[in-house]
């Protein structure tokens, strides 16, 4: 087992939260944009970009870097959130989230946004451009059968990591990709699946059933971990293991609730893309603020 | 086309380290097998996968490397053309993307593998480039310029053998259209295989005191403007010859030239916005409104339009 120190545990779950607040102070403000979603990465997207991720805000291109696909692009207010507080770009920026002339687009645009890797809204891409990085950062892919063959050495140490929705999971094109990274073995590739139960229409359930979730990656071939994903010790944890896996792609299936941190929120799907009134703009704040104590000294 | 089309791709897996191949498991049809051969380290077969094919080769792109994807085009222009808009196009990454059998020339494969719509599709998407060498020496002379391109491209292959026009010295390059017959009364402007057939129509114009000039637009997108202003205001009449559905490729694109920048009689060679059906690759070509003839009388009927203005 790895051990984190309870002061970054503790550091992590606090900038959770308080990224919650400044995704919510941005919706409100542009009245337009995804809640559910980037309340539900909180703590994972904080845990990948304040602990895991080897990244320089200062050079945003530098080759050795880690890369973070944000598969779920509708959520992008919490990816600009944590970019802007780790560094890539001033803070104030996040006040021009969807407005004309901004770097913050509607869903990401890596040409635009820096840190961005890949353009993402069309949900499901992430896994199979994350087989196309993976692969170039890797020594010398092969494409030999995985039965004949042992995993070489990585000459980049850099990791591949993909976060993605459990609604996009519906998509045929994901496991395009999850087939392929098993076969070409791609150790430095890990996804992290937000599992947050639902999606625009209701919850995944009802939706497009998914389960057995763990089971479906395994059968793939995958090595996977199933953790609950409001834990940030559980998510620095699960990172930390997944790179230990070498010779398969890794998936850890982090279990959230959607528009975690505000009650009237939690699992109703109707949080997916709709901007707070006023009045439920104070409620909602007054309620993460509430829960941000518990992390303050 | 295909043998020429493999040749040409070890000879630039040879030139450049960084290059790498991606087949959606039909690399015996796309030749792209013989790279494989030579570079096995450096192909991957990703399966009957069309949408990862694109999305893999953009992580490769985004990592540096300039990966050539190879299947047939009409599934690069359909079902995976998401792929291709959000990641190539918007995202920024350098595909290329190399599609094999296009136009009419998987003729016996049938309607569903035909591809006569991927012109209209690429060429509408913003920063895409849209390549479709004529012959074997003009695939060769294009293929080092594609993986150098600073952006991604759509290039359209024929899987059958094709009338040679070039010696091995044909230097065509990106966006620059080139004249391969002279003429002062009306220009084709054609790609692809039907370059050779406007020269047959041009010869056969010739014997009734028709001069025709010819030109290569082996360039649908960045079009060569100049070369299509000049054309239409020294010759007052053009047609456009292309295998592909007469809405919205090469001759759209002429079309569009004509109309901004000097207007006059345009007739437009291509399949009359229908699908096609299987048999052997010259009949649907002469039977879908390809003929040499279906050229002449096109070009016959842009001069007739311009004596009338």
């Amino acid at each position: 087992m790895h051990y984190h120190s309870e002061e970054l545990v503790t550091d992590i779950s606090r900038r959770a939260q308080e990224y919650r607040i400044e995704v919510l102070k941005m919706v409100h403000r542009a009245q337009t944009g995804h809640l559910g979603g980037a309340f539900s990465a909180a703590e994972i997207m904080s845990a990948l970009y304040f602990h895991h991720l080897k990244v320089d805000p200062a050079n945003p291109n530098w080759e050795s870097r880690d890369r973070l696909l944000f598969s779920k692009g509708h959520a992008c207010a919490m990816l600009y959130t944590v970019l802007a507080h780790r560094g890539f770009f001033p803070p104030d920026e996040l006040q021009t989230f969807r407005q004309f002339n901004s770097r913050l687009q509607g869903h990401p645009e890596p040409q635009k946004t820096p840190g961005v890797e890949i353009a993402a809204g069309p949900l499901g891409h992430g896994v199979a451009i994350g087989v196309g990085m993976a692969l170039a950062l890797r020594d010398s892919a092969t494409s030999k059968p995985s039965a004949e063959l042992t995993p070489s050495p990585r000459a980049s140490k850099a990791n591949v990591y993909v976060v993605l929705g459990d609604g996009e999971v519906n998509a045929g094109v994901v496991w395009e990709g999850v087939m392929s990274a098993a076969k070409f073995r791609l150790g430095n590739l890990t996804a992290i699946l937000d599992y947050n139960g639902t999606q625009q229409t209701g919850s995944t359930a009802e939706s497009m059933p998914t389960e057995p979730i763990a089971e479906k990656w395994a059968a793939f071939g995958w090595h996977v971990q199933e953790i609950h994903g409001h834990n940030a010790a559980e998510v620095l944890d699960a990172l930390d293991r997944a790179d230990e896996v070498h010779a398969r792609p890794s998936i850890i299936i982090a279990r959230t609730t959607k528009g975690k941190g505000v009650s009237f929120m939690e699992y109703d799907h109707r949080w997916h893309g709709q901007p707070p009134t006023d009045e439920q703009y104070q409620t909602a704040l007054a309620e993460l603020e509430e829960g941000l104590k518990q992390w303050q000294k | 086309m295909r043998k020429a089309y493999g040749d040409a791709l070890v000879a630039l897996g040879h030139e450049r380290s960084d290059v790498v191949v991606l087949s959606a498991d039909v690399s015996n049809s796309d030749h792209s097998f013989m790279f494989a051969e030579v570079f096995p380290d450096r192909f991957f077969n990703v399966g009957i996968a069309e949408q990862a094919l694109v999305d893999v080769s953009v992580g490769l792109a985004l990592a540096g490397r300039v990966p050539l994807a190879n299947t047939f085009a009409a599934f690069f222009a359909t079902r995976a053309v998401e792929m291709v808009r959000t990641h190539a196009c918007y995202g920024g990454a350098k595909i290329k993307l190399m599609g094999a059998y296009a136009g009419l020339s998987d003729s016996f494969d049938g309607p569903t593998h035909h591809c006569i719509t991927d012109l209209a599709i690429m060429r509408s998407l913003p920063n895409m480039t849209v390549v479709v060498p004529s012959d074997p020496n003009s695939l060769s002379s294009f293929l080092p310029q594609i993986a150098a391109w600073d952006g991604p491209v759509y290039c359209r292959l024929n899987r059958n053998a094709v009338p040679v026009l070039f010696d091995d010295g044909y230097s065509p390059e990106i966006g620059r259209a080139v004249t391969v017959r002279e003429g002062g009364d009306v220009t084709i402007i054609a790609c692809g295989v039907m370059v050779d057939r406007a020269l047959q129509a041009a010869q056969s114009l010739q014997s009734s005191g028709i001069e025709a000039r010819v030109v290569e637009m082996h360039t649908v997108k960045p079009l060569d403007v100049d070369a299509i202003a000049a054309a239409a205001r020294e010759t007052g009449a053009i047609v456009t010859a292309e295998e592909h559905n007469v809405l919205g490729g090469l001759g759209g694109a002429v079309t569009e030239v004509v109309c901004d920048h000097a207007p006059v009689p345009v007739r437009r060679v291509g399949v009359a916005d229908r699908f096609t059906e299987t048999g052997p690759y010259e009949m649907l070509l002469d039977n879908y409104g390809l003929a040499v003839e279906d050229v002449v009388k096109a070009a016959r009927s842009a001069i007739e339009a311009k004596k009338e203005r």
